[in-house]
């Protein structure tokens, strides 16, 4: 392969893009781009599409077609208690905050199928404040909100589930928080009665009011550095002063446009607090 | 846009190098020559277990005369550092000279996958690159060798007789073609010759 065939290939991608926020107003193109060449090269793969020129083509003029690909941009990898530690890290830095207020917010950025959002309703129950709390559960994925909603999960998943639930410092079982159905788990109605899920797209939606918590974990690494710094500034101005931000276990604010707004609070964990201004 | 270039040199911008069963002696082999002024970045993408916190970039830290880091997103690629890819998210590299990181499905059940690095390595730098599938136990890596090979970049093996886990290497010589695989020695000589390469000559 010649750099010409290479920047011709890099210059398609860019069109597809392009076209795909023309025409169905979806906007990838400030994903990160080795990922969005990644999925695109499988969706050509799986659709038996030859070439980006060909994709381009029928991507604008079938509906039905980009219907296919718009699942290839939501990965929905997420599981219950995922990164234990963090959730300890929860524990001591946040919850006693959470505490002094007499009613807050968080927000669920990314919530995927919802597993983050149980985890920390468990967690609050647990420590007595739950029924202080209202969390926005959002992602762009409506099936995976759907799934989130249902609040139903496989036994296997809260299997592997409940380990991650006394790593995390959990001060009972996790199945004091749902009831089998079959081969399943109902997650308890208590839980789910504190939850909104809703259809929010980070890279074009705007604030949804004031939150005291901001979770948004393994998302912004789907983003490039731009559309992180935008969504991160989104963030700053969605949190309360002395609210909590926090990321994935590999993200970090130190190479953004507003590390300076915030202070980290526990860097492993990656809980990051908005200063007072 | 497209420039048309005069046929250059190649000059190596970075080193991707992966494997797994087996692949730890003879990585270190690979690095423990190698100095800071190294002209290359270095992306090493390791098959571990999920829960790994971080012990292989302590454990080569000490060892190598090179800085080492666990890839953080967003950070910036350096020369002559050693970015290793974290247990659970694939290690991707952007053409702004940044990294990615990825939790997307795992490839021949690995994340980190050397197929996800090397593919996307292969297409920021293309006969820039050079890649190295080491030791292994499954075929992860060799569609990753393959394409950059593709893309004119220089992609080698272990030779699988010197590996301990021979199927890596040997899948990942079959589909890119090779004549053969080298000795974790030859394959660090071949790192050492890089340092000799004039930084102002790109
Ligand atoms: C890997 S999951 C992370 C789930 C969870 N936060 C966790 O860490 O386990 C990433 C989620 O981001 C969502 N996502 C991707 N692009 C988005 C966007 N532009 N707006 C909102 N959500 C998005 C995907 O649909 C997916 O559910």
């Amino acid at each position: 392969m010649t750099d010409a065939e290479a920047e011709i290939e890099r210059i398609e991608v860019t069109l597809l893009l392009e076209a795909i926020f023309q025409r169905y107003g979806y906007d990838f193109r400030d994903y990160a781009r080795a990922s969005v060449e990644r999925r695109l090269a499988q969706f050509l793969q799986d659709s038996e599409t030859p070439t980006y020129s060909v994709a381009l083509g029928r991507l604008l003029r079938e509906p039905a077609y980009f219907h296919k690909l718009v699942p290839y941009f939501s990965v929905s990898v997420t599981s219950l208690f995922r990164e234990p530690f963090f959730y300890e890290g929860l524990r001591t830095c946040v919850v006693p905050l959470l505490r002094t207020w007499p009613h807050f917010k968080v927000w669920h950025a990314g919530c995927a199928t919802g597993e983050e959002v149980y985890s920390l309703a468990i967690l609050l129950r647990e420590e007595g404040i739950l029924d202080r709390g209202l969390l926005y559960a959002t992602d762009i994925s409506q099936p995976a909100l759907e799934t989130g909603r249902a609040g139903v999960y496989p036994l296997e998943i809260l299997r592997k589930g409940s380990e991650n639930y006394h790593k995390a410092g959990g001060r009972g079982s996790l199945s004091d928080h749902y009831h089998a159905r079959g081969d399943a788990g109902v997650m308890d109605s208590a839980l789910a009665r504190r939850m909104t899920f809703a259809r929010h797209n980070l890279a074009m939606d705007r604030s949804f009011g004031e939150m005291q918590l901001i979770l948004c974990r393994n998302v912004l690494i789907y983003f490039n550095q731009d559309l992180q710094n935008a969504v991160l500034e989104l963030f700053l101005e969605s949190l309360d002063n002395g609210g909590f931000l926090c990321l994935g276990d590999k993200e970090t604010l130190a190479f953004s446009s507003v590390a300076d707004a915030f202070v980290a609070v526990d860097d492993r964990a990656r809980i990051y607090k908005k200063r007072v201004r | 846009m497209i420039v048309p270039r005069m046929p250059t040199p190649r000059l190596t911008d970075a080193v991707v190098i992966g494997g797994s069963a087996g692949a730890s002696v003879p990585l270190r082999t690979l690095l423990t020559g190698l100095t800071p002024a190294f002209p290359a970045a270095i992306l090493v993408v390791m098959h571990m277990h999920p829960d790994d916190g971080g012990l292989l970039a302590e454990n080569l830290g000490q060892v190598l005369r090179l800085p080492v880091v666990e890839a953080l997103d967003k950070m910036p690629v350096k020369r002559g550092r050693v970015h290793l890819a974290p247990a659970d998210y694939h290690l991707l590299a952007e053409r702004d000279g940044k990294l990615a990181l990825s939790v997307d499905e795992r490839v021949w059940w690995s994340r980190p996958s050397i197929d996800v690095t090397f593919q996307s390595a292969a297409a920021v730098w293309g006969r820039r690159l050079m890649a190295i599938l080491l030791s292994g136990a499954n075929e992860d890596g060799a569609a990753g060798l393959a394409e950059v090979q593709r893309r004119g970049g220089l992609a080698l093996c272990q030779d699988p007789a010197t590996a301990t886990m021979p199927t890596m290497p040997a899948a990942g010589i079959k589909a890119a073609g090779l004549r053969g695989g080298e000795s974790p020695e030859a394959l660090s000589r071949r790192l050492m010759h890089l340092e000799s390469e004039k930084p102002d000559a790109r």
